[in-house]
Parts: C-alpha cells; structure tokens; sequence
C-alpha cells in the first residue's frame, strides 16, 4: 500500500472574477469589523462568500481577487483556504454531499447511509456523479450527534437519516434543483 | 424535572424574539449589572459562584478573568468560543439556536466585568445558518439599546460580532482560534504568552466558551452564593450534557452537577436507556478525547461509590480508572459496538485535524491510525497493541496543545480497559473480516 | 540576570532568555538539540519537540516542578529555576521517542542526499534515536514541486520546520512558497508553479535542518565530507559577501553562509555570493573554517592547511601559497 499525498499544483488562469457591487459592500463592512490594519482578520468570512459566489468552489483567481481585496500576499490566502476543510480547491458538484463518518454518527449507521448513498449515486467519496449534479465527501463531525447520522448538503444540515430517506433527499434535490437553499453566506451578516 | 438554570425558556414559544425573551424575564440581569452593580462586582459574583469552565478544562472562570491585564493599556477582547467540534457535543448549537439572547445577555454582563469593548463569537463555519441567528439576536439588542453606545444610558459601550469559522476542529483551542480570528492558519500557539496578557491582536484577551458565557447572566441575577449551592462541592452550578450513541432518547439535557450517571442513562427524564433493550458495554462521559469507560466503571468508581456527573467523580481513579467531565459529550456503546472499530474511527478524526505545527501529533496520529486500521481490518499483530500504547505515551503531554493528549487518551484508554477486544482482532482476522462492516477506504 | 541550574551547572542570564539559549552559553552536551529553532528567524522554535527538557523546579520563588516536560527553545528562564536535560531519563525517553516520530515517514535516503554528513537529523538520530525501526506502513511520498533551477525541494525528506518559510517571510517582501494544507498532508509548496526568485532565497537551505531543500548547483558533485570548507570573502553589494567555500583542490564546489557550532548561520549571503561565483578568483580566501559542530564533517583534517594553500588532490600533497 502506498501512502502518496496527492496535492497537485494550481494554475493561474488569469480569468476576471469579482463581487457584484451589493456583495462588495457587504464584504467591505465585514472588514470593518476587525482593528484598523487588522483586515487580514475578514479573510474566513470572505473565503465563504467567495465560494458560494464565484463557482463554487476556490480557484487561484479567487484566491487572488480576496488577497486583493484584502491587501495580502496571495501565498497568504493559499495557506489559509488549504487549511480549512470547508474550502474546496476544485470544482464540485451543485450539491455536495458532506456525510458525517465520525464515532457517534458511525455507531447509529451512519457507515451504512454512507454506502448506499455510493451504491445510489455509484460514485466513490471524492467523486462527482457524470450530470454534475451531486459531489460526495466524507467529513469529520458536524456537531450533530444527538441526531445522527447527520449530512450536509451546501452546509444545510440533514439529519436522523436513514437510507430511504437518503433516496428521497436526492430525488427532491434532483426535482426541484432550480430551487435555491436557505440564506447564503452574505445574508447571515446583518 | 430536574433544576433548569440555563434551559428554563427553552420551550416558550418564539422565545429567539427580543420582545418575548424580555415578557419572560429575559436582560433583567443585564439591568441589574449594568445600573445597580460594578464591574468588579460583577466579577465578584462569578467568583464567588465557582463557575468552571464548561468548554472542556473545567478551568474556574472567574481565575481566568482574573488574570486578564488590565493595565498594558491596550484594548481588551472577550472571544466567545463557539467552535464546538468535539465528536459528541452538541449542546453549544442547542443553546445558540434555541436561545441566542442568553448568550448574548452573558456577553454583555462578562464585558462589563472585564472592560471590553469589542467582543466576537467565533462559531464553527459548518453552524452557517446559526451565524444569521446571533447576527439577529445581536441587531435586535442593539435595537433596544442593550449593544452599541452607551448601553442603557451608562458609559459603557459594547459591539458583539460573529466570526465564522471554516472546518477545523483545532481551532476550538483557544490560541488556535485566536490565530483564526486574525485571519491566519489554526495553528495553535506556543505559551506562555497566555491569552490573558498577549491574545487576540497582542492584546489582553479572555476565550470562554458558550455554555460557560450562558450561565453568567443566571449568576448574575440569583447572586454567586446561591449558584454555589447547586450542584456538588468544587462542581458547581448545572451543565448541558449532550447524550448521543445507542440509547433511546439522545439530546441535551441540564442536569444538576451530582446526578448519578445510573440515572443519568436509564432515566425515562434523560436517556431513557440503552436503545433496543441492549446491555450497556462503555461511555465516553466527555467527548470523544477523555477516555472510555467500561459499563462497570462509568455506573461505579473503582471504589465502589456510584459515579456522579460531577469533575471530580468523573475522574476518580485517575487514568487507571476514571475519566472526564470533559465537555459533558456523553456517548454510549451498547454490547454490539465494536471497541476497536469506534477507537480506529476517532483516531482518524485526530489524524484529520491534527494541524501538524508539532512532530509528536502530526507523525503520531496518523501512525496510530495506520495501526488500527490493520487491526480493525484484520491486518495486525500482537506486537501492535503494545506499539499503540507506546506511540500514545510518547504523544501525550509532548505537543504544544492538548489534541495531542486528546488523540493518546482515546487509545491508551480503550486497550487499558478493552486490550481482550483488540487481542481478539489479531488472533481471529478471519472473523473480523466475516462481520460485515461496510469498507471504508482509507485517504 | 537570572541564575539557572541546567543539569547541574549553573549560569547566569539576562532575564528573557530561553532555557536553550542559556544552555548554549553553557556549551558542549547540556545543550538540548533544536530541529526547528533558529536565533535570527523570529517566531522560529516550539514545533519539533526536540529540545524538550524537564524542569524540577520553577524558580526561586515558587519551586514547584513543571508537570510536563518543556520546549527549552520556547521557554523563558525564571530565576532560581533547575533544568534537566541529558540527566533525566524522562526526557531521553521523549526525544527518542521524538526521533521516531521524526524518522517515521523520512525516506531514510541519505545515501543519495547532498545534506548527508552535515543534517541535523542524522545527528538527532546517531545521539538519540533507537537502532531499529518499529514502523512497517508505507512512507509518505509527495509529488515533486519545481521551485525553479537554483532549489531543489524534496519534499519527502521535510520535517516541517517552519524555518524557510519564515526566511522567505523575513527576508523577502513577498514570499512565493508556504506551508500548505495541514497534519500529516501539509506541504511546502508554492501552490501554483511558480519559480522562488528573490536575491535571498538561496538561505533557505542553509537554515533547513535536512535535505528538503538543496543546492541544485551542487547536486550530486560530491560528499560534503570530501570537501574543505574554507572562509572566504568578497566585496559585495548586496550581503556583507562572507562565506564558507566548500573546496575541493583549488576548486569550489559550493558556497554557503558561515555555520556557528549550532549549525545557524552568522549572517544570511545572497543568491549572486551562493549560486554565481563558483570561481575561486572572485573570492579572497581566508583559511580553513573550523567546523565545531558533532557530525561526520567535523573531524577537521584540512586543519594542518595554512592560509591559501595550494592543494593537489591526485599527489596528495599541499604547498603554501606566496
């Protein structure tokens, strides 16, 4: 068995991303929030936004527009966003299946939700079924043991699941996919 | 039911409102401590009500905001610690999304106390829709003057932001949360300097977590002396249990410090039992990191007494037979769950969130978690359960925080007390591999 | 100044230092080994574990011990405090444990590392580590980074160290490279491919510990042990121009910055002193430099040379220059 750590090196593609001016402003007044010279502080809750805004997921673009707007070195960015296992560096699907592996979700079935949900979608953790739709990954606990075996899917929380009600989930994602999810990052902050 | 100090609202209807938190009573102890006490008096009460910490440590609160320097001159910070990762818990998401202005109410009152004008709420960045209820919580207090300038009329003034995180579980310690709220790499720091002299932005800073900031407006209004008398000499007061794994009525649940756990887990008020009418085999009383405990030595010390929910009678025996209060996780095996495979399953979570600054847990956790993972899957050798009590001796107490302790005392405990169940996995591969356990591949 | 006992010597110290820094000004083998602590690198030490000590008493003023054994690079001297080092058996048993960890996912490929004979973690290893290994699961293995034709980063050999990266951080405006993703994974890397171009980087393998980072100018030339190590100077315009050069005959096969016995280096050089002047007409030599450090390059046998000596290597012979 090998043991290889498979981080592969990024490339910058140059391509134009920013916020739409309402979102500027809000990610103006969250630097606010932090000490004068203290706009590094902001970058976690701009790395969400980012995400959720602009793809989906982090590209180097990205990374570099936030460390503009930060007025960071982009290493610094990088060095933060590899750290944090909320952000993905690569595209994903539109819903990403975040399913709880940890001990108590473990203990109340939580690894058989885990495989049907592989045997229903055939797909492996990591990977992305072939219409984009749906992305899984296997994550550590969501702080949602009391109601395990718990997911998220685009950080909503689906919980006390079992396998038929993991169907159902899908299906209805499927159905009605054009239907945005709750509140997005930018709304949380009054 | 049992005394509820913190959770007493929690089933009015629409209580996250302002207006109907206030009907019920609610910023009373704001009123009180802002127009009628000061902040030393404040202070005094939190004191004298023997508080402990309820994010893990069980560190006396009122100690902590002690030590704070009030005299660099430098602005001070009060970081509420809402980051709660710890496999088991749940109890910090119960109380911010039932009842935000509780926290909010302790927020204000611990400000006062230690002189703090800027204030954040570092929450995990997986508890999204959590963050839009404090930012509510937080506007509709500033609404009525209770944040902002000059709050009800005194000088003192008060801003309450939420940070969030983004998945990592180590920046629940409190300098790595810190260097996450600076915007930076959760990377624990090496102390000293405590947060107390050099914390956020260099400055005097005092980390509580959420449950521990929820019980100061409580103290504040029934008086120190009073909250001192509930609960169970040095454990003072209630605390929010979070009772997850095979039992009937998983939840949070306030208990008075000093109920026994027997009654704790059979009660038909809490857990209501093992579920399916199994046998209890072990708990884990503390979150994932204090360690296990077999159904023998949870229900009764070593001496014979019953265990209570207390720190104290939790960890008598020490580590030969004791355990932690920790942060009141409770998780409970019945007699199907395998030791082996849960101990495998949480040094993996360590291996995950180790942030690798140090040697001993970067290089050990994933070596134990290589380890178990032959063992679980068949694969192990009898010289392997000793190898795993020697990586977690040679981990525990030499990293610079204390997930290094947390990923050792899982493992050293569980072969302490199950070392039959591990034997049994490597000298019967054949029957390990039979029992269908769902494959879970390895990163 | 502070009065601190260290296995059982004491020394006086101005008040602020480490428990490190005093056993160094004690010198010879109380002094604790440091694998990630570096004096000029701010913000350097506390990560390897290395130089764990145990303190039997706090200070004058409270003598309790401290419970767990302490990082002697991140910990400030108390007065009146007694430190164990090589004494105590508590703390051998944590670096050798230590050592393992260290070792656990190292390629062990010395034989073809340019840093063998002068890596630090071959010495960690011979003073402290165990005879055999107790590990049987596969090594880490990275993929290789290209970090531009002067550097070479194998990444596999890194014991995440956190020194180059505060160089970059302290030498340089705008660092390129940095410690990615985190446990086990984390990486040095410059996330996109990005060549490390900075007048100062070349310092970035003077003050790693192993050989993740080498002089890809040297790479495979020779054994460091085969050379002689040589002060040298220059004028320069960018760094003060005072180097060690590495020679073989009248031959330099490598510069370096100058290494104190702790294997730190007293000024940083530049890339243009480092990488470009490889002939031996650029330098003034000033004689053979002295290697006090323990390792298999200090056993000093280019000490009977005198200043400027021609040296045949095929004859074996030396002969003093005019």
């Amino acid at each position: 068995m090998k043991n290889k750590v498979n981080h592969h090196l990024f490339v910058r593609e140059n391509k134009t991303v920013s916020f739409s001016d309402e979102t500027l402003e809000k990610v103006r007044s969250l630097i606010r929030r932090y000490p004068e010279g203290r706009q590094k502080s902001a970058i976690l809750p701009i790395l969400h936004i980012a995400q959720e805004e602009l793809g989906g997921y982090l590209s180097v673009d990205t990374m570099d527009y936030v460390a503009s707007l930060l007025n960071l070195n982009p290493m610094e960015v990088y060095e933060v966003a590899t750290f944090y296992s909320m952000f993905y560096l690569e595209t994903m699907g539109k819903y990403v299946l975040e399913v709880c592996h940890t001990g108590p979700c473990a203990i109340c079935g939580g690894e058989e939700v885990l495989h049907h949900i592989k045997d229903y979608l055939h797909i492996e953790t990591g990977e992305t079924t072939p219409d984009g739709m749906f992305t899984l990954k296997e994550v550590e606990c969501l702080g949602a043991c009391g109601n395990g075996p718990s997911m998220q899917i685009n950080t909503e929380f689906y919980e006390h699941l079992t396998s038929r009600q993991v169907e159902k989930v899908i299906e209805d994602l499927r159905q009605n996919s054009e239907e945005g999810s709750s509140k997005g990052w930018a709304e949380q902050f009054s | 039911m049992g005394r509820a100090i913190l959770l007493d609202k929690v089933n009015i209807p629409g209580i996250r409102a302002f207006e109907v938190y206030r009907e019920h009573g609610g910023y009373k102890p704001v009123d009180k401590g802002l127009l009628e006490m000061t902040p030393a008096q404040v202070q005094q009460e939190v004191i004298k009500s023997g508080l402990r910490g309820r994010g893990g440590a069980g560190f006396p609160t009122g100690l902590k905001w002690s030590f704070l320097d009030r005299k660099s001159g430098k602005p001070r910070y009060l970081v509420c610690n809402a980051d709660e990762s710890e496999p088991g818990t749940f109890k910090d998401r119960y109380l911010m999304e039932k009842l935000p202005h509780l926290l909010i109410e302790g927020l204000i009152l611990s400000s006062y106390a230690l002189g703090v004008k800027t204030c954040y709420i570092y929450i995990r960045g997986e508890f999204k829709y959590l963050v839009g209820v404090l930012e509510n919580a937080i506007r509709e207090a500033k609404q009525h003057s209770y944040l902002g300038e000059k709050i009800l009329g005194t000088d003192f003034s008060l801003e309450i932001y939420v940070h969030p995180g983004a998945g990592a579980y180590i920046c629940g310690e409190e300098t790595a949360l810190l260097e996450s709220l600076e915007g930076k790499r959760g990377n624990p720091r090496i102390k000293p300097p405590f947060p107390a002299y050099k914390g956020l932005y260099d400055c005097p800073t005092v980390v509580n977590n959420v449950e521990t900031l929820a019980a100061i407006a409580p103290i504040v209004s029934m008086g120190g002396d009073a909250y001192a008398k509930i609960g169970s000499g040095k454990s003072t007061g209630t605390k929010l249990i979070s009772a997850c794994g095979n039992i009937n009525k998983p939840g949070v649940y306030e208990i008075e410090m000093g109920l026994p756990v027997e009654d704790f887990i059979y009660s038909e008020e809490y857990c209501g039992g093992i579920s399916n009418g199994r046998m209890l085999k072990a708990v884990i009383p503390g979150g994932s990191s204090v360690p296990i405990l077999p159904a023998d030595l949870i229900l009764n010390t070593a001496k014979g007494q019953p265990r209570l929910l207390t720190y104290e009678s939790l960890s008598e025996g020490e580590f030969e037979s004791g355990s932690m209060l920790g942060s009141g996780g409770f998780i409970v095996f019945d007699e199907d769950a395998c030791i082996v495979r849960n101990t495998w399953n949480l040094t993996r979570f360590y291996r995950h969130e180790s942030c690798g600054q140090c040697s001993p847990c970067r290089e050990g956790t994933g070596w134990m978690e290589k380890v178990l993972y032959r063992i679980e899957h068949g694969k192990g050798r009898m010289s392997d359960i000793n190898l795993l009590v020697r990586i977690a001796k040679n981990i525990e107490g030499n990293t610079i925080c204390p997930l290094g302790d947390a990923a050792a005392w899982p493992v050293a405990s569980a072969i302490r007390h199950f070392r039959g169940e591990f034997e049994f996995h490597v000298e019967h591969p054949e029957v390990i591999k039979s029992i269908k356990h769902v494959a879970i591949k390895m990163e | 100044m502070f009065k601190i006992t260290i296995d059982n010597i004491e020394i006086q110290v101005e008040e602020g230092a480490t428990i490190l820094q005093a056993a160094r000004m004690i010198g010879g083998k109380v002094v604790p080994p440091a694998m990630c602590y570096y004096t000029k690198l701010m913000g350097s030490g506390g990560k390897c574990r290395s130089c764990l000590v145990k303190v039997v008493k706090g200070s004058a003023k409270d003598p309790r011990p401290i419970s767990k054994l302490v990082a002697s690079c991140s910990t400030p001297v108390q007065d009146g405090m007694v430190v164990e080092n090589n004494i105590s058996a508590e703390v051998r048993e944590a670096r050798k444990g230590i050592v393992e960890f260290l070792l656990l996912n190292h390629p062990l490929d010395c034989p073809v590392c340019d840093q063998a004979g002068e890596c630090d973690l071959q010495d960690l290893s011979y003073s402290f580590g165990m005879e055999e290994t107790n590990t049987r699961e596969p090594r880490r293995e990275y993929t290789d980074v290209d970090i531009g034709p002067l550097i070479k980063l194998h990444m596999n050999r890194c014991i995440h160290c956190f020194r180059c990266v505060l160089t970059a951080e302290q030498l340089t405006k705008k660092r390129a490279h940095g410690m990615l993703y985190r446990g086990d994974t984390m990486e040095i890397s410059t996330f996109i491919q990005t060549a490390i171009d900075n007048d100062f980087s070349g310092n970035m393998i003077d003050v790693c510990p192993v050989g993740a980072l080498t002089d890809k100018t040297f790479r495979f030339k020779s054994r460091v042990w085969f050379l002689n190590p040589m002060d040298a100077h220059r004028e320069c315009s960018k760094c003060n121009g005072k180097v060690t050069a590495w020679m073989f005959g009248n031959e330099i096969y490598r510069i370096t910055g100058c290494k104190d016995e702790f294997g730190e280096v007293e000024e940083f050089i530049c890339n243009e002193c480092r990488f470009e002047k490889k002939d031996i007409n650029a330098w003034v030599i000033d004689g053979p430099r002295k290697i006090k450090r323990q390792s298999v390059i200090s056993g000093n046998h280019y000490e009977h040379l005198k200043k400027g000596s021609i040296i045949h290597p095929i004859e074996g012979t030396t002969e003093p220059q005019e």
